[in-house]
């Protein structure tokens, strides 16, 4: 009978929780978090089912990518204890179907996007996709450790494709929101890549800290911090925004920094290795969620509030 | 002779069977709901973009 029960917990078959798993669902929660307040921002009207249809094809065009960045790295999915129980490198579904997911889904959204809203919002969306899955994924990924910084870009689309799709053009004030998401990203990853940066050593990603050493990235994070926080402020001193972004903005923007100067002066070894168990990063990577929720959710009060 | 186990698979137990027809009716069921979603969504965006023509 154990013999029974082993061999159907070995057999490999697909359930669709794993399908859902292929789209990381966290990640495609912050964008649409993110798309939907560049549409709520956006000057115009948008009826509420095109408002909802264009959000969805936000959420699944990330999910593709997602899928695709899976289907594409499966083979160092399962060199880390991050990513190895990852429905691909866990055996649980085919790499095949993955691609195929994710390819259906990627064409499906851009599609639907199109109809519902415009052409523009469309191709911003196909843009975000492509530069996710071939620009950061196959290219930068396994060559650069510069691969987020640049990738960074992929992440950063969502409040423009949400803002085209209502208007039909991009505005000064998504390129702000972009260049916030942008600037977010080398410091809220290299955070966590500072505690994890022996599982990117195994896979062989050049992640920062395996290449340039702890001390460096946590020198890159303060100076991204730092650019951030200038940035944070941008659409209230050019006059896009009030005083409660603004203020929001410059004090969640104050903390970071602070916690970056944490990091920096992480009780250290020669090597730059943290000798408190890299408690500042780890608490770095959690502020830098909630800081990039509340300024999303600051920038959207005050829209209300004005 | 040829041995006409070696060209299948082996034939999955009772339980084996149970547990493969469990998570086919899952996915089935997904499906399902996406694809009626997805007609309801059709409809809906048709009917706005008629109305606003």
């Amino acid at each position: 009978m154990a013999a029974v029960i082993e061999a159907v917990e070995l057999a490999p078959s697909t359930e669709w929780r794993d399908w859902l798993l292929l789209l990381k669902p966290r990640v495609v929660s912050l964008v649409v978090f993110t798309g939907a307040i560049g549409l709520f921002l956006a000057p115009g009207h948008l009826h509420p089912v095109l408002a909802f249809t264009a959000i969805l094809c936000i959420a699944i065009a990330a999910g593709a990518a997602g899928a695709l960045n899976m289907w594409w790295e499966r083979d160092i999915d399962a060199l880390m204890l991050r990513t190895r129980r990852r429905p691909i490198p866990d055996g649980r579904l085919p790499a095949g179907d993955a691609m195929g997911f994710g390819v259906t889904l990627a064409v499906g959204s851009v599609l639907v996007m199109g109809l519902a809203t415009n052409l523009a919002a469309a191709e911003w969306l196909a843009v975000s996709i492509g530069f996710y899955v071939f620009v950061y994924t196959m290219w930068l990924k396994r060559r650069t450790p510069q691969n987020i910084v640049i990738g960074g870009a992929a992440g950063a689309f969502p409040p423009v494709i949400g803002w085209v799709a209502v208007t039909g053009h991009v505005g000064v004030l998504p390129i702000l929101l972009f260049a916030l998401i942008f600037l977010w990203t080398p410091p809220h990853f290299w955070a966590l890549s500072l505690y994890a940066c022996r599982d990117y050593g195994r896979a062989g990603v050049p992640m920062l800290p395996v290449v340039a050493g702890a001390r460096s990235t946590r020198r890159h994070i303060l100076a991204y911090t730092l650019v951030l926080g200038a940035v944070s402020v941008l659409p209230w001193v050019l006059g896009y925004t009030h005083a409660l972004y603004g203020m929001t903005a410059a004090v969640m923007s104050a903390v970071f920094v602070a916690g970056a100067l944490w990091t920096l002066c992480d009780r250290q070894d020669a090597q730059g290795n943290s000798e408190t168990g890299d408690r500042p990063a780890r608490l770095l990577f959690r502020y830098s969620l909630i800081y990039l929720a509340v300024i999303f959710l600051a920038i959207a009060a005050d829209r209300l509030v004005a | 002779m040829a041995d006409y186990n070696d060209d299948f698979p082996p034939r999955p137990t009772l339980l084996q069977a149970a547990e493969m027809r469990r998570r086919q009716k899952g996915r089935n069921l997904a499906l399902l709901l996406v694809l009626s979603a997805l007609a309801v969504l059709f409809f809906a965006i048709t009917l706005v973009k008629l109305a606003h023509a």
